[in-house]
Formats: structure tokens, sequence, C-alpha cells
């Protein structure tokens, strides 16, 4: 009887999983294809196989540099941040027994923040590679530090949350206090944008970059997904079913601070997708994580690259930023979640 | 298996919360552990089942000290059963029990016939095979204490240890609870509250006072007047049992 329930279990998530890639393959394609200046998808088909030497059709060099140069690798890194920012939601939730955790928990979009203003304000460097590295040093800052308060995230989910909500109030205020300080009302207003996050001027080598931390994280969190199942009943627990407890979670948070600095590094703090994907991606094929990671990192990637057609769709001439629709798109989709799924009582 | 305890020592900051502890317990034997709150119980159930490190002292399971072998391996040999281990997590009996494979599965390995009969014996032992199917959030109290001794037998461990596997359990369950851990075949080590439970299903028992054994025997060696008296600060009657039969305390009032 749990033989066929596993294989049933196994076949959903395989069928789960063939269905969320074709409609990621849809999704990317009208990514390409929708935009100020609309391309027909058969010339979106063939600029792809154009640039991959597959094809030599005759089709007009902007349309063709569009699609590859400017929507393609455009959609493709919103796919990759989704899911890497649905995984860290869902591996997060897991280690902290609550509901409520997200990839920012820890302080590093916060640390991040402070980080990219370092560099918009402060004027240390320049160009957009040393905002990323701004961003990304931030970011771990902000991690080390909330590794450091937290013993390396050894002292229990609450202490460490607190930790987390320490650093995140330390660098927003230091944030703040450069903004404040030194900046004007331009300079504000770009950071301001920045932090909500935008996938403009993301380009190829970004998407090569994202692509390996997101494989690379994700194998590790595979391999580590039934040590995280045993961690239901808590550390104690997980600890009597024969798991290295404080080794997998300081190993689990480095990787989502590592994949969560890449992302905000690259295209800022987008918000809502961490904390509502793995919950939609649970309704759907359960709370086990073997299936769990996989069916979240599907349904983030599909939903960053829907919510980015709708950026640049819902207002003309202007791109609304990315953290802002997939709080606007995806809080009416979370509701029918939470309501049929709401305590049958 | 047996299970051998020397010199445990092991406290908090400089409070000494177990002081030199040894104890043995024979292969099969039920044992329980009793004492006021705060002598102890719980800390030397966790020492016992390397659940935490001893500041000195070892704990051998079969002649072979826990510190030397590893968690996953240990954990193949003894299960813990915490008191009312709870989750949010939806997940369903089945899910729970079959959490208690994890130390016999690889990171990647397939679900084996092994591991679904180990299941399915545990849920036929406690009697929850018809509810595989229910979401632990609907489960009663004794039925989710029922679930974690079935998940703890699917561990398929030598030793089982619980630390208060009866709180917050009515009289009936109580009982029926550890009538199914004295049936197991296994070595067993109980902390317990209610002393007539203890004498009741306990081969031995074992009364901590301030982290130290005070007392360790049968039910009727061990549960006198002056014990029950210097130990729980309580006046109490005792009426023995006519062969097998536990001893009988009754509580007065004043």
């Amino acid at each position: 009887m749990s033989s066929n329930a596993m294989e049933g279990g196994a076949s959903r998530l395989a069928l789960f999983l063939f269905i969320s890639v074709i409609v990621l393959m849809f999704a990317v394609a009208a990514a390409a294809a929708i935009g100020d200046y609309n391309i027909p998808v058969k010339t979106v088909f063939l600029s792809v196989t154009n640039e991959l030497g597959l094809t030599k059709a005759e089709i007009p060099p902007i349309e063709q540099s569009v699609v590859w140069n400017l929507r393609l690798s455009r959609a493709l890194i919103a796919a990759l941040a989704g899911a890497g920012l649905a995984l860290c939601g869902a591996i997060l939730q897991a280690l902290l027994r609550n509901a409520l955790a997200e990839p920012f928990v820890l302080g590093v979009s916060a640390g991040a923040s402070t980080g990219a203003v370092c560099v918009i304000v402060l004027g240390i460097g320049a160009g957009s590679l040393s905002l990323s590295l701004g961003a990304f040093a931030g970011a771990f800052a902000a991690f080390a530090l909330v590794a450091l308060l937290s013993n390396g995230a050894t002292s229990g989910p609450n202490h460490t949350i607190l930790a987390g909500v320490a650093a995140s109030q330390l660098f927003n205020a230091l944030t703040s206090y450069i903004v404040t300080t030194s900046g004007n009302a331009q300079q504000a207003r770009d950071v301001m944008f920045w932090l909500l996050g935008s996938f403009g001027g993301v380009r190829w080598p970004d998407f090569y970059l994202l692509g390996i931390v997101v494989i690379v994280c994700l194998t590790i969190c595979i391999l580590m997904a039934r040590s995280l199942d045993a961690f239901t009943f808590g550390d104690e627990d997980a600890a009597a079913l024969g798991v290295p407890v404080a080794r997998i979670r300081l190993v689990l948070f480095g990787v989502t601070a590592l994949l969560t600095a890449t992302i905000v590094s690259m295209v800022g703090a987008i918000g809502f997708v961490g904390l509502v994907v793995p919950h939609a991606a649970r309704y759907v094929v359960g709370p086990m994580h073997m299936r769990l990671l996989p069916a979240s990192a599907m349904i983030g990637a599909v939903f960053m690259v829907i919510a980015d057609i709708a950026s640049r769709m819902i207002a003309t001439q202007q791109t609304v930023p990315i953290g802002v629709v997939t709080a606007l798109v995806g809080v009416p989709f979370f509701a029918i979640i939470l309501y049929r799924a709401r305590p049958q009582i | 298996m047996t299970v051998k305890a020397q010199n445990l020592i092991w406290g908090v900051k400089r409070k000494p919360i177990v002081r030199d502890v040894s104890l043995h317990v024979a292969k099969g034997e039920t044992v329980g552990l009793i004492g006021p709150n705060g002598s102890g119980k719980s800390s030397l159930l966790r020492l016992l089942a390397g659940l935490k490190k001893p500041a000195s002292g070892t704990v051998e399971i079969n002649g072979k000290n826990i510190a030397q072998i590893p968690r996953k391996a240990l954990s193949r040999e003894l299960a813990f059963v915490q008191q009312s281990a709870a989750t949010d997590t939806n997940v369903t009996v089945n899910d729970v029990i079959r959490l208690g494979r994890t130390p016999h599965r690889s990171a990647l390995a397939g679900w084996t016939e092994a591991d679904d009969n180990a299941v399915n014996q545990a849920l036929d032992r406690v009697d929850m095979a018809t509810r595989r199917r229910q979401p632990w959030q609907t489960l009663s109290g004794g039925e989710r204490q029922r679930v974690h001794i079935a998940r703890a037998l699917a561990q398929e461990p030598q030793v089982m240890f619980l630390d208060e596997p009866t709180n917050h359990l009515d009289i009936h369950h109580q009982i029926e609870i550890l009538r199914m851990v004295r049936a197991l075949d296994l070595t067993s080590i109980i902390a317990l509250h209610d002393l007539n439970l203890a004498a009741m299903f306990c081969d031995r028992i074992v009364v901590l006072e301030s982290g130290e054994i005070r007392a360790c025997g049968t039910p009727a060696e061990v549960l006198t007047p002056a014990l029950l008296r210097d130990v729980f600060r309580v006046s109490a009657e005792i009426t023995m049992g006519a062969e097998d039969a536990a001893p009988h305390i009754r509580f007065a009032a004043q």
C-alpha cells in the first residue's frame, strides 16, 4: 500500500515537473515575444535556433538581437532568480520551523542594500559590476553578523530569527543614514528603484553565473532533502533520527545566503516569491522536501517569468518594479490557496 | 542490548544537573526513571541516548562506547521518543512514520521493501494501520503519542528511550501506551511521573534526586514510605501486591 503511495507520489512529481517545464518554456517564449515592440513567436523561435547554429533563417537582425541579447537572457535570469528565491524560502521555512520565513529573514537583503547604497551614493567604485559586488559584499556581511550572533546558527530557530531581525534593522538603518546624509533626491530614487528589484540590464554573463550558483545550490539542497524532513518535529528529534543537525544547519544557511546574495546583487531584493511559492508548492506536492524543493524551484521560475512579463505590460512606456508585480500578481493567487487550504473546523 | 552508563556528569554552566550516575540495564529490561521535577530525569535520558555529550563519563551500548559511534549508525540502534513533540507542518501519519527510516536511508536511495515492511509493522504494532492517510493535525494526544512510538519502532532500534510518554494523556491512554511499550521486544528506559504506573509496568525503577541515583531496584524494593517521604516529600501508604502484582501507592492528603 505504501509502496504504491510512494510510486504515486513519485509519478505525480514527475508529471508535475514535466508540465511545469513545458509551462516554463511557453512563458519564456512569451517573455521573448512580448514587449514595447512585439515579435512573432515564429521569429523568436528562429532567432534562438539561428543563435544556436541550428538554422540560418532570414530574419531582421534587430529582431534577432532583441530576442537573444535582451529578452531571452532576461527571461532566463528571471526564471533562475524565481527558482532560487523559492528554494531558499522552502529551506528556511523548514530549518527555522516558521511558516513566515523567507530568503531575506537572515538580513541578506538589508545587507545587500547597504552595500549597493555605498556604491550608488558614496561612489565607491563605479559601474554596474561594482554595484553587484557591493551588494554581494553587504549581503555576506549581514549573514556573517547573523551567524556570529546565533553561534553559527546553532542556537535554535527563534534565536536565529531574532539575530536576523537585528541585522536587518542595523543595515536598514545604515542604508537610511547614508541616503539621508549624503544623497540627493535622484540618488534616493535610484536606491529605492534598485531595492524593489529590476531585470533591466541583465545579460548573458549574469545568466551563466547565476545558473551555476542555482544548480550547485539546488544539488546540495536535494542531497540534504531527507535530513530537512527530519526537522519536522524540531532539532532534537532530527538528531535522534541520526541527522548531524549543526552541520546541516550551517551548510544550508550558507547555501541560502550565497544564493540570495547572488540574486539580490544582480536583480535587487524581489519580495514575496520566496515566502509564498513554497506554500503553493506544498499545496501541490505535499510537505516532504524531496518533492517540495524541485517543485518550489519550478513554480518560482514560472511565476517570476510571468511577473516579469506583467511588469512590462501593466503600464505603457515604463516598467513597474518587479517586486511590486510579484505582490500584485501573487497575492490574489495566494489568497485562493489560503482560502481552499483553511482548516475545516 | 545492554545499556551501561559509568560516572556520567553533566551540567549547565556551573550548575551540575547529573552527578556521577552509573547504571546498568540488561537486555529486554523495562526500566522506569522517576524523581521530582528538576531531578535530572530528562537530562540523564538524553545523555544515555547520546543526544547530549557528558562532561565526563561514558555510555556503552552492548559494550561499545556511543561517543565513538557515528550519529546515524547510533540511530539504527536506539530510538528516542520526546514528550509530546509537535509540528505545524501538514503531514500524514504515514509521512511521520516514514521519518523513522531516515537513519537507514542514504541521501538519494529509493524506498525499499525493507523500509516498507518496517513501516507496516510499526503501524500494526500501534494499531494505526487503517489511519495512515490521516493528517497529523487531526489526531488526538494519545494517537499522536502512538504515532511517535511507531516512528521510533520504524527505526528498528534495540533500545528505546521515552521521555514522559504519558504526559497529558487520560488514564486509559496512559495504560495503553505503557502496556504497548512493555510488550515490545526491546530494552526500554522510560522517564515517568506517575509512581503507580511505574510500579505496574517497569521491571526496575531508578529514583533520581538532585542528579544522583537515590535508589535502584524492583518496584517492591524501591517504593517505600520512607523513600517517598524523603525524595518526593509526600506521605503514602504502600500495599504490596500478592505474588507478581505491583505494589500500590496511596497518597495521604496531609
